[in-house]
């Protein structure tokens, strides 16, 4: 177990380091000259040298990657250019939103999916299955912006049971800032919930079909006692993995649904700072979301080892 | 081939895909009306016998800007699984052949790497900084393809190497490249189908996503996802605008799982006994 955890915690330092630089290299090398980019074309002489001095670009490139990772370590993720603040102190904001929409949209996606998955591969073949399975397919066909647009019409504009975008702000009370949070978090996990369900339904079906479930009903338990008693446990494991990929993904797919519903997450920090060239805050999201990503990853993997015992005794 | 119509996800999955690529390549030489025309005065008009899927907010005929649409979407998705298939096959091929060793391990970890980005945000941030282009969504939607391709082939090719007629092949003295193209590659095709059809449908939704946040192909080029976007504050005046270039999106994904979903039962005998 240790020399596993060893291994992984390895790739997982190795993959953060070579992620930043491709980061790096993508927003301070690839442009020429970042300072030019973020001025456009009727830079001033002298501003571009102020910009450049302020960003240390007179720096080798080497000591700017240092400085630039360093900082990051220490919680300093330089100042944004157009706002003139910390983008710590922005991203921190930010995040404030962000990571209860994808926890709010893990915890829905995984409330309609377990039992959805369930129920399909307890009836195989029948009415229920066939039902779960099609609205299934169209969940993962739908484009979940499309879907969060469509529940803006009916739910915000028709019924007005929600406002039709922004956030109330968690001072204005848990519940109005959730209900704030309720339709982009359905929109994101409409499509997880969809290729969830599915991953449930086909795991626990092989999971049927072993012989320990073969001796279990041979001792007397029905379909169902043998489906609670032993498959399920058993059928959990690769469903574990897909939904750590989840986390991860709803947390990089929020920006989409953000930016329908002009929730003020990271999501909208990232396009805002795109379309104000201001490089530094997109440098800094972007590795902080993917630091979330494989960091989740990870975690995912040990509790994989963690819960499978067969795995554990082969590490 | 009569098998294929036995399956009637195929059939109906074959169907949209059909009428979708139609719609796209009938655009290349044929559309209602012009796309750059701008009628203001038949602004967000409904459905009607002139504009069966009515006009946007500048005038212009839905269901030509839906068909040339087509087009970009189809374009930038297939484009990227060129891509992902030329660089990843030769990948998983090279993998599989030289298993266990350096070439394996590096090839395999760069897979891990990239699997590990999340796709969306290396495509933002790739547009941040190229700038928005359908050229740039497909780089950033294809660099995605690498490593589903590469890992679906060694996967399948590693299986392969255990043959007799792989043993046959070295025995009588070709080397790995060339048994790799000859006996390997042929018979990982059809599974090649199978993923590159899914990938198809993911590049669609990915092109979709981009283009909604404006970083696929840019004005006037007509995308499915901007046209989503560019009609979302119109959503009370002409709920049209939005339902329309969604269902098409929707459709098409649908219609290439369906499709993909059929093949694979279709391509793989031994999945087909497990089902029946």
């Amino acid at each position: 177990m240790l020399r596993y955890l060893l291994r992984r915690l390895l790739s997982l330092v190795v993959s953060l380091v070579v992620a930043s630089m491709v980061i790096f290299a993508m927003v301070e090398v690839v442009p020429g000259d970042p300072a030019a980019y973020m001025l456009g074309l009727n830079a001033q002489a002298d501003t571009l040298a102020a910009l450049r001095e302020e960003l240390g670009l007179n720096g080798s490139l080497v000591a700017r990657y240092f400085d630039w990772v360093g900082g990051m370590v220490q919680g300093d993720f330089g100042t944004s250019y157009t706002y003139r603040t910390p983008v710590a102190g922005m991203v921190a904001d930010r995040v404030a939103i962000s990571l209860p929409l994808a926890l709010y949209a893990l915890a829905l996606s995984t409330a309609i999916a377990f039992p959805a998955g369930i129920w399909a591969a307890a009836r195989r073949g029948r009415a229920a299955d066939v039902t779960v399975m099609g609205v299934t397919q169209l969940g993962v066909a739908i484009p979940n912006f499309w879907f969060a647009m469509l529940m803006v019409l009916v739910f915000a504009i028709n019924l007005r049971w929600f406002n039709a975008g922004g956030f109330a702000g968690w001072d204005e009370g848990f519940f109005a800032a959730m209900k704030s949070l309720t339709l982009p978090a359905i929109a994101l996990a409409l499509p997880q919930a969809s290729i969830l369900a599915r991953v449930m339904r086909s795991s626990l079906l092989d999971t049927l079909n072993e012989d320990f479930i073969r001796t279990a009903r041979a001792k007397g338990l029905t379909r169902g006692q043998a489906l609670r008693r032993h498959a399920l446990g058993n059928a959990l494991i690769p469903v574990l993995t897909i939904l750590g990929m989840q986390f991860a993904f709803l947390l990089a797919g929020g920006i989409i649904i953000e930016n329908v519903f002009y929730l003020p997450g990271l999501g909208r920090l990232v396009f805002q700072a795109i379309s104000a060239r201001d490089l530094i805050v997109v440098e800094s999201v972007v590795m902080l979301l993917v630091f979330a990503v494989i960091v989740v990853n990870f975690v995912v993997d040990l509790a994989y080892a963690a819960v499978d015992p067969r795995l554990r005794a082969r590490l | 081939m009569t098998g294929m119509f036995k399956s009637r996800s195929l059939l109906l999955g074959l169907v949209l895909t059909l009428v979708f690529a139609g719609g796209a390549l009938v655009s290349l030489v044929w559309v209602p009306y012009d796309i750059l025309g701008v009628d203001i005065a038949n602004k967000m008009k409904g459905p009607s016998g002139a504009h069966p899927l009515g006009t946007d907010n500048l005038g212009r005929d839905m269901l030509s800007m839906l068909m040339v649409g087509a087009r970009t979407s189809i374009a930038v998705a297939i484009v990227a699984v060129v891509i992902g298939m030329g660089l990843g096959v030769p990948l998983g091929l090279a993998a599989a052949a030289k298993r266990g060793s350096w070439v394996d391990e590096v090839i395999m970890r760069g897979n891990d790497l990239i699997f590990a980005f999340p796709s969306l945000l290396i495509a933002i941030l790739i547009t941040a900084v190229f700038g928005a282009s359908a050229l740039n969504a497909i780089i950033a939607i294809g660099i995605f393809n690498i490593p589903v391709f590469a890992r679906v082939t060694r996967g399948a090719a590693l299986t392969l190497w255990e043959r007799e007629y792989v043993l046959a092949a070295r025995v009588a003295g070709k080397g790995a490249a060339r048994i790799s193209v000859e006996h390997i590659l042929p018979n990982v095709t059809n599974l090649l189908i199978v993923q590159g059809t899914i990938q198809f449908s993911l590049g669609i939704l990915a092109e979709a996503g981009l283009s909604y946040v404006g970083l696929g192909a840019q004005p006037p080029v007509p995308s499915w996802g901007r046209m989503l976007a560019d009609s979302q504050t119109f959503i009370t005046l002409a709920p049209h605008l939005v339902l329309f270039p969604g269902m098409a999106i929707l459709l098409t994904v649908l219609g290439l799982n369906l499709m993909g979903d059929g093949l694979r039962d279709l391509l793989d005998p031994r999945l087909r006994r497990a089902r029946g």
